[in-house]
């Protein structure tokens, strides 16, 4: 098991190696110099912002100084917000994404197994066909449309309404404050993901219903509920969470989406911003913090990976 | 003389497919007293399996209809008995051994909890006493180390100290019946030796009735009373062992017989085949299943099905070849009587 | 009296060959796939309704004679079947009708594109690493290891923020990190299938590794291919549309499924349909592929046929 783990921690350290170099080389494949901007500036004051940047030294200078300057936690400064850290504005801005994040993916999470549990128990019944359809609509609906249809019927239609007749608004339009903020936004962001583990769910459920130890399980009297919590679940789960990982990326990007649309003040709206106003710096930084919290987030679940299933403690190492 | 432990009257179960209704067991009557054992005989496909999951109703309630018959288990009705009554019968009233120990243990729960879960289900302990005692029944049956064993999950057992396992959670209520779905068919020769072995001093310890599915004849013949020869979801031939080893009547049990490899056989003497396939089931044949195969076939075999003959000693044989009209046959080479034990 | 006699009459069995042949009647494998295929109703819907969009998006835009780009500044902000625009008119007054068919024909294109790109790359990676295993599988397997630890989004963005956004570079970008699942499978596939007796009587017989790999593996691997290709193709619209949502995918002038929703999103209020429509082409496209996928995922898969 130790094997194992030490194993994808090498792997993580080399994602982020690759991760930093990419996003270096990035910055010196741009096209265009990104100093000059909208008004010519002076070659003197161009060779001073070069020295400043250090752009000037040679490129393996560079690289080593930049991949010094990223463990220490410097991802520069934003080349819009003139003398911002990126590491202040990602401090600032992500505690919101993750608030987001965490409620899309409880949700998720919980509604997904739910629903897939149900639809596998019940397969082939109406039932089942049901959760597959709106499966099959949460895959294929993109968040922004989404996010802005439910925006204009809840938030516009049906809080206008309830203003009308009782003069509150039941959802707000955007802002991230009160809990009913945070109702639409987190749902609209759960809701591909949800869909997503609720047909992986089902498949895995299905694979273990007709195997010999669910049959033995019912052999020894076992009434139906208790079958599905204690031997179904436990050995449907671990396909859910070997996609865990990479369903955080998907929440994660999947906020760019949400947080613009609704207005949120979170990292996934700054990273779109900086995207539309060229500030490679910030572009950089973010997609190398996304990339950390991404690396860190396989690892954790690769470790709950361990503790699930104990034949990989076994064998150390699955593959 | 008291009622049997199990009787089974003219059972029909039919499962859906993709390509229509098949009807897997077509008319099964049976009985077993306690104590005894029984083994069911026949090829693949041929319904045993699915007879022996019937009298737990353990097939999924989707796709698989009891059409017809009676099963009286203990005083029990199961054919009607409702899904709650069922989780009573089973693990108390009757146990179940799969064939592959492999994947009958489930994977991510320790041994002796699984066991214990039984014992939990169906009688008032504690989550410590259930614990001793599933220590306890592992060492009943053979498992070495049993404390520390407990304490492992299947993939730390070998195959046969996990089938060693699953007979001990069958049996850890003590249930009147035991069935064992080709308990050995997975093991090695001579741990199938050791579980049969195991299985029969249980059978003395408890009384147990015990219906032992198979498809080889050797293993039927070490440990059952009666025999049972199914073919195409039926009882083709019914009796005491002794008598279905030694007087067979109905010609698949012929060809089963000679098809068992003799020691004495010569090297390039080639072994004895059955002609053909079994009849699909989804569309049964309108006489005997076994007609298209059988050496001795005759025009009605192909019209009509065979009656039940009942000879002496309990042995029944459906073949239209004991009618009186026939004409008489034996087996063309040393077939039966050679054979057995 | 005389007809007992000849009922007991011993016939003997029926002929081995007879016997054998009656039971199974003998059909090729893709027989049996497009057989089965009919029988899956969604599946049969689903491709009817992919044809439609594919021929549509090739003939649509042609239809009503104005250009994707042509500005008819009399006709603005046309609601649906108005002066004879079918889908109304955008803010410039240009035709909507055109305009959408237009769209999903370079979504489709961009998807499809990248998606054969992909599983060109995929495949053939996959295909040398599953099938020389050891160490060469191992290198490759961890560097793929490493692209999908890393969100292939983010990665998406920085190529098309290097490169110059446009049809061409939401294709290559697309494709440059959408290999990684296919080669995964495939080399999965190949591991499994590699022991196979079959391919170890061409190794006996004397075949070289390409003429393995490439005509008794890959071949072999085509249904599971076939299966996550088709559910490839809505992640690689979505991606499109998502790209072109927040300004870095399709430009100006040409549109795309997701410019268009991007537009349609910014007047929603005023004209709902303008967002409706592309939205809804989009997300029938993507369920189309989606339930496609499943349908033949079911018919493909082995562990169900028989």
């Amino acid at each position: 098991m130790k094997k194992y783990l030490a194993k994808r921690l090498l792997l993580s350290f080399l994602t982020l190696w690759v991760l930093i170099t990419i996003t270096f080389f990035m910055m010196h494949l741009l096209p265009g110099d990104p100093f000059i901007g909208e008004k010519p500036i002076s070659d003197v004051a161009k060779e001073a912002l070069y020295a400043k940047y250090g752009l000037d030294q040679p490129l393996p200078v560079q690289y080593i100084r930049y991949i010094g300057n990223v463990l220490q936690g410097d991802l520069g400064e934003s080349m819009v917000y003139k003398g911002k850290a990126v590491t202040s504005m990602i401090a600032q801005a992500f505690p919101f994404s993750l608030d987001l994040g965490i409620r899309a993916l409880v949700f998720a999470l919980t509604g997904g197994v739910f629903l897939g549990i149900v639809a596998a128990l019940n397969n082939g019944k109406k039932l089942d066909t049901t959760v597959m359809i709106l499966a099959a609509l949460g895959i294929s609906v993109p968040s922004f449309i989404l996010g802005a249809v439910l925006q204009y019927l809840l938030g516009i239609c049906l809080s206008g309404w309830t203003q009308g007749m009782w003069g509150f608004r039941m959802f707000p339009i955007s802002g991230w404050n009160t809990e009913m903020d945070k109702i639409i936004p987190s749902f609209v962001l759960g809701f591909g993901t949800l869909a997503t583990i609720s047909r992986l769910t089902r498949t895995s459920f299905l694979d273990v219903i007709g195997l010999d130890y669910v049959k033995t399980a019912k052999a020894k009297g076992l009434p139906k509920r208790k079958i599905v919590v204690r031997h179904m679940l436990r050995n449907a789960i671990s396909p859910v969470l070997t996609i865990l990982g990479p369903l955080t990326a998907a929440l994660l990007t999947g906020a760019f989406v949400v947080e613009n649309i609704f207005n949120i003040p979170g990292l996934g709206k700054f990273f779109v911003s900086s995207i539309q106003s060229n500030d490679y710096m910030m572009i950089a930084g973010t997609t190398l913090f996304y990339g950390t919290f991404i690396v860190l987030a396989n690892f954790l679940v690769d470790i709950l990976y361990v503790v699930v299933d104990p034949n990989v403690k076994l064998a150390g190492g699955k593959e | 003389m008291s009622e049997p432990l199990l009787t089974i009257k003219n059972l029909k179960v039919s499962f859906d497919t993709y390509a229509g209704e098949v009807e897997a067991v077509r008319g099964v009557s049976l009985e077993l007293d306690s104590g005894e054992t029984l083994a069911i005989v026949g090829e693949s496909g041929c319904g045993k399996s699915v007879t022996a999951q019937t009298i737990m109703r353990l097939h999924s309630e989707s796709n698989t209809r009891i059409k017809e018959g009676e099963i009286q288990l203990d005083g029990h009705d199961i054919v009607h008995a409702d899904e709650k009554e069922m989780e009573a019968i089973r693990g108390e009233t009757v146990g179940m051994v799969f064939q592959d120990p492999m994947t009958s243990l489930n994977p991510t729960m320790l041994v002796g909890r699984q066991v214990g879960e039984v014992i939990r289900q169906h009688e008032r302990v504690s989550r410590k006493e259930s614990e001793i005692r599933s220590v306890d029944i592992l060492d009943s049956v053979r498992i070495p180390n049993a404390g520390k064993r407990a304490k492992q999950y299947p993939g730390q057992f070998s195959g046969g100290m996990r089938q060693r396992a699953m007979i001990g959670l069958s049996i850890a209520c003590i249930p009147k019946l035991l069935i064992a779905d080709e308990p050995t068919t997975a093991l090695d020769v001579t741990i199938q030796a050791q579980i049969l072995d195991l299985m029969k001093s249980i059978q003395r310890e408890e009384n147990m009735g015990i219906i032992l599915i198979t498809h080889d004849l050797g293993v039927a013949a070490s440990i059952a009373q009666k025999v049972a020869v199914m073919y195409a979801g039926k009882i083709v031939e019914q009796g005491t062992a002794e008598v279905i080893f030694k007087k067979p009547r109905h010609p698949y049990t012929w060809g089963l017989m000679q098809s068992i490899p003799k020691c004495d056989q010569k090297k390039d003497e080639d072994l004895y085949v059955i002609q053909g396939t079994p009849p699909k089931l989804i569309d049964p044949p309108k006489g005997c299943g076994f007609a298209q195969r059988c050496q001795y076939c005759m025009r009605i075999c192909k019209v009509q099905e065979p009656p039940e003959t009942i000879l002496e000693d309990g042995h029944r044989c459906s073949c239209w070849l004991l009618d009186e009209r026939a004409p008489r046959v034996k087996p063309k080479r040393k077939g039966g009587d050679t054979v057995g034990e | 009296m005389e007809e007992t006699k000849e009922l007991f009459e011993i016939v003997g069995p029926e002929d081995a060959a007879d016997i054998n042949s009656n039971q199974s009647e003998s059909i090729t494998f893709l027989q049996d796939v497009v057989r089965r295929f009919k029988k899956n109703k969604a599946g049969v819907v689903c491709l009817i309704i992919l044809g439609l969009l594919i021929v549509g998006s090739i003939v649509c835009p042609y239809i009503t004679g104005r250009n994707i780009s042509d500005q008819d500044l009399a006709n603005t902000n046309l609601g649906m079947f108005q002066n004879g625009y079918i889908f109304g008119t955008d803010n410039l007054g240009r035709d909507m009708f055109s305009r959408v068919w237009y769209g999903t024909r370079i979504s489709l294109t961009i998807a499809l594109a990248a998606v054969l790109i992909g599983l060109c790359i995929g495949a053939v990676y996959g295909g040398i690493s599953g099938y020389f295993g050891g160490k060469v599988d191992s290198i490759m397997m961890r560097i793929v290891d490493i692209i999908i630890a890393i969100p292939y989004l983010l990665v998406v963005i920085l190529l098309m923020i290097i490169l110059r956004p446009g049809v061409g570079t939401l294709i290559l970008a697309y494709a440059a990190v959408g290999w990684t699942e296919m080669a995964r499978l495939v080399r999965g596939e190949i591991m499994k299938l590699k022991e196979s007796e079959y391919v170890l009587a061409s190794r006996v017989l004397g075949a070289s590794p390409w003429h393995i790999i490439f005509y008794s593996l890959l071949p072999n691997t085509l249904s599971v291919i076939i299966v996550e290709l088709t559910l490839t193709i809505p992640s690689a619209i979505f991606t499109e549309s998502f790209l072109s949502y927040i300004g870095i995918g399709v430009q100006i002038p040409l549109a795309s499924l997701g410019t268009l929703a991007s537009e349609g999103i910014a007047s929603f209020q005023m004209y709902p349909h303008r967002l409706i429509i592309p939205a809804a082409f989009l997300c029938i496209t993507m369920l189309t592929f989606n339930l496609l996928g499943d349908a033949l995922r079911d018919v493909l898969d082995p562990k169900l046929r028989k």
